[in-house]
């Protein structure tokens, strides 16, 4: 039995957990939203430096070729800091997509760009009023041009590129769009999570490339999957940083004199998030080596890990919270970035009700 | 990241499974058997004895009293083979295996390992465990049975709650008061009580259920030699110590025959009305947190075992599969019965809803058992989180002048 990281995964994991800690502080992310800034653009650099962006991308197409899980603790460790970066829509989405269904001319043409950061790429899945992983999106193609609408697309004010899911020839197809075409418009909508801007995106005949997939829809099932896994990492990181920082919080206030920290109430909440965030890392491992392995079993791992991930960042950012009292509902405090980031994750990609919704569709029947 | 054993593990493995398709299929009970206490009793020690005969016995003692000095991940790949059959392992012989002997191993004498050691290995000694009291149940310390010492003898007096077995046991581990005048958990001392000792009375509880698993036990002028006494006076709260410690571990292990997908499998069967439970909403959402909870508990245990395939001791932490587990098992019980409406309230005797019944009347008393909820909540915020213990005056204060009736 060995079910844990290996050496070279915490190893990678200690090395950005430390840039972070470094470069992404709760003062930095305060100084961002101050200033409006769509980004971390400086962090970013720093992360493509260290060749972390091009974590699966193939070596031949200038990664790293490594796997989900490696992917998974980057990612886990921006959750804790709660970092402002595109890795997500960049790395774990476009380029996932484009090493899966992409054509080798495809591959060359955007995967090195990705890698290094220099291109920055989205996923346009999400429609007004049809939600996420729509079988047959209302984007369409019409005269071979692209048209119609998608939102929220994550980061895509500073995307260069976005691989749009829609319609052509009645088939379920993935196009890439360049975003800086005269017929693509772009405008913000409010994120609640300013450190995640979101917008629209109209295209109104737009050319387009198709990724040369021979099935589109297992692609997108299986970076649909591993977005949930990765997505379920991020959320654990998040609640590791609320259990950590309400635990240091009460150990430091007094009151009625004794430490806020020694109150059976204070300590059988955090027992609670600690137990929903082990459930939650539990799940999450399984569900990356299902991912790894593309086990049959990916489709209900990664709901549940979602799911279980979605319980325990929920319950740590808001009694985290809590427990700073007054104080935590200042903009000073830090405990709101993660009060906010952890409603864009639970939603992001399609929320609860889809993904139980996959999870109990997915188990196959039991002979008792 | 794997799933696999390590080469000794998978050799350990070969060994076992070898053996146990040579011995364990003449211990296996025909399905739906129902057995008597005494039968239980009589298999029990039969395959006890099996087991010690083919060095599976008590893989965890160590090996300078002759036995195999295994590894803890070996008992559990051991316990996993085992369980590919229905061999009868009882309550009686593994407090005797995992508490009694351990006990005397860390704290006792070699005497007393000659005398309790072998017998219990071969399944010809079995125990019962008299730790609780109506006073003192997650607050053991509190207790207040007395042991006296008269010569060379020790006195005892007083009543012991939730020993199950003890009618059946030849010897008890008991936990006794030897001094009042110092703080309790100064005060206590391990013995070994032959259980058919004049004076000790013991009488069934009746549980929630209806059944009587368990017994309280009556100590009236109890007289236990001085030989019977493990460890040191006033060193009985480090022995007990060291049976709660192998308690805890082994708790929340048990998962078989509580899946949540059995329920998922029910709710997807059509009703009279042609209408599937499954594909109401409300339904899918218990389910599938239910489910969650169920898999996260399997990889939760799957990277304690990690721990101990690498040597090291799982501490607190390991609380979180009991919590998780009895709290699960209550609540997909409750909602069983609450799914399926009057089907679920009412049973055919012997059905598998009449199981349900019982699971959820069990698991009220499991989240009691072996760790309270609560106390295991103190625990993982303290030793896990390292979060500041509770305020306490019963560490200084002498049992005796403690202002709170214990």
């Amino acid at each position: 039995m060995n079910f844990d990281l290996s050496d070279e995964q915490k190893m990678l994991s200690d090395q950005v957990s430390r840039l972070l800690v470094e470069r992404s502080p709760p003062d930095r992310l305060r100084q961002l939203i101050e200033t409006q800034a769509s980004w971390d653009e400086p962090l970013w650099r720093e992360l493509a430096g260290l060749g972390i962006l091009g974590t699966t991308i193939p070596e031949e197409f200038g990664g790293l070729g490594l796997s989900t899980l490696e992917l998974a603790v980057i990612v886990q460790a921006l959750g804790r800091a709660a970092a402002s970066t595109p890795f997500m829509p960049s790395i774990g989405l476009a380029a996932e997509l484009i090493r899966r269904a992409g054509s080798e001319d495809q591959k060359a043409r955007w995967l090195p760009g990705l890698a290094t950061g220099e291109l920055i790429g989205t996923f346009a899945y999400a429609e007004p009023g049809l939600g996420a992983w729509q079988s047959h999106p209302g984007v369409g193609v019409r005269n071979n041009l692209l048209s119609g609408t998608k939102l929220p697309v994550a980061d895509l004010s500073i995307a260069d590129i976005a691989v749009v899911s829609c319609v052509r020839d009645g088939d379920l197809s993935l196009a890439v769009v360049d975003l800086a075409h005269p017929r693509v418009s772009r405008s913000p909508l409010v994120s609640f999570d300013p450190l995640k801007p979101q917008g629209r995106l109209v295209l109104d005949e737009v050319p387009f490339e198709l990724l040369d997939s021979t099935d589109v829809a297992l692609t997108l099932e299986l970076v649909k999957n591993q977005a949930a896994v990765l997505t379920s990492f991020e959320q654990i990181g998040g609640a590791e940083a609320c259990l950590y920082m309400a635990r240091d919080y009460t150990l430091g206030r007094g009151v009625f004199g004794r430490p806020l920290a020694s109150y059976q109430a204070v300590k059988h909440k955090l027992a609670d998030i600690y137990v929903l965030t082990e459930l939650a890392r539990s799940n999450a491992l399984f569900a990356a080596w299902a991912a790894v392995n593309e086990t049959s079993d990916l489709e209900s791992a990664a709901a549940a890990a979602h799911l279980a991930a979605s319980d325990a960042f929920e319950l740590a950012a808001r009694d985290n919270l809590q427990l700073h009292g007054g104080i935590g509902y200042t903009f000073e405090a830090n405990c709101h970035f993660h009060y906010r980031r952890e409603r864009l994750l639970s939603v992001v990609l399609g929320g609860r009700g889809f993904w139980r919704e996959q999870l109990i569709s997915a188990l196959p029947e039991q002979a008792a | 990241m794997d799933f696999n054993d390590t080469p000794e593990q998978a050799e350990f493995r070969a060994e076992a499974k070898a053996w146990l398709a040579d011995h364990a299929p003449a211990h296996e009970l025909p399905l739906g058997h129902v057995m008597s206490e005494e039968e239980e009793i009589r298999r029990g020690r039969a395959w006890q004895a099996a087991k010690a005969s083919g060095g599976f016995g008590a893989i965890l003692w160590p090996r300078d009293i002759g036995l195999r000095g295994g590894s803890s991940i070996e008992a559990v790949i051991f316990a996993e083979e085992e369980a590919r059959y229905n061999v009868n392992n009882i309550i009686p012989i593994s407090i005797g295996l995992n508490f009694a002997v351990p006990t005397i191993i860390k704290h006792g004498t070699p005497e007393q390992l000659t005398r309790f050691g072998e017998p219990t290995l071969r399944g010809d000694m079995i125990w019962c465990q008299l730790f609780s009291e109506p006073g003192a149940g997650s607050d053991l310390a509190a207790l207040s049975t007395r042991a006296e010492r008269q010569g060379d003898n020790w006195v005892i007096n007083g009543q012991k709650v939730w020993s199950s077995w003890a009618h059946h046991a030849d010897w008890g581990i008991l936990i006794a008061r030897t001094d009042a005048t110092v703080p309790k958990h100064k005060g206590l001392t391990f013995f070994l009580v032959d259980m058919r000792t004049p004076g000790i009375d013991i009488r069934p509880i009746r549980q929630i259920s209806g059944k009587s698993d368990f017994n309280e036990t009556f100590f009236t002028d109890v007289v236990v030699p001085d030989s019977c006494r493990v460890g040191a006076e006033g060193e009985g709260w480090a022995c007990a110590m060291t049976v709660l410690m192998s308690e805890r571990l082994g708790s929340g292990k048990d998962v078989e025959g509580h899946s949540v997908r059995l329920l998922i499998d029910r709710a997807r069967r059509a009703g009279a009305d042609g209408a599937r439970l499954i594909d109401r909403p409300d339904i899918q959402q218990r389910l599938a947190d239910w489910y969650i909870q169920e898999q996260g508990v399997k990889y939760f245990r799957a990277r304690l075992l990690t721990q101990l395939s690498r040597g090291q001791r799982p501490g607190a932490e390991s609380g979180v599969s009991k919590l998780l587990f009895t709290n699960k098992l209550q609540q997909t019980a409750a909602y069983a019965m609450e799914m399926l409406g009057y089907e679920g309230i009412t049973a055919e005797a012997d059905s598998l809803q009449a199981v349900v019944f019982d699971n959820y009347l069990w698991a009220a008393g499991l989240r009691v058992a072996g760790g309270a909820d609560e106390v295991l909540k103190n625990q993982i915020a303290e030793r896990v989180l390292g979060m500041p213990g509770e305020i306490r005056s019963d560490r200084t204060t002498p049992f005796n002048a403690a202002a709170i009736a214990q």
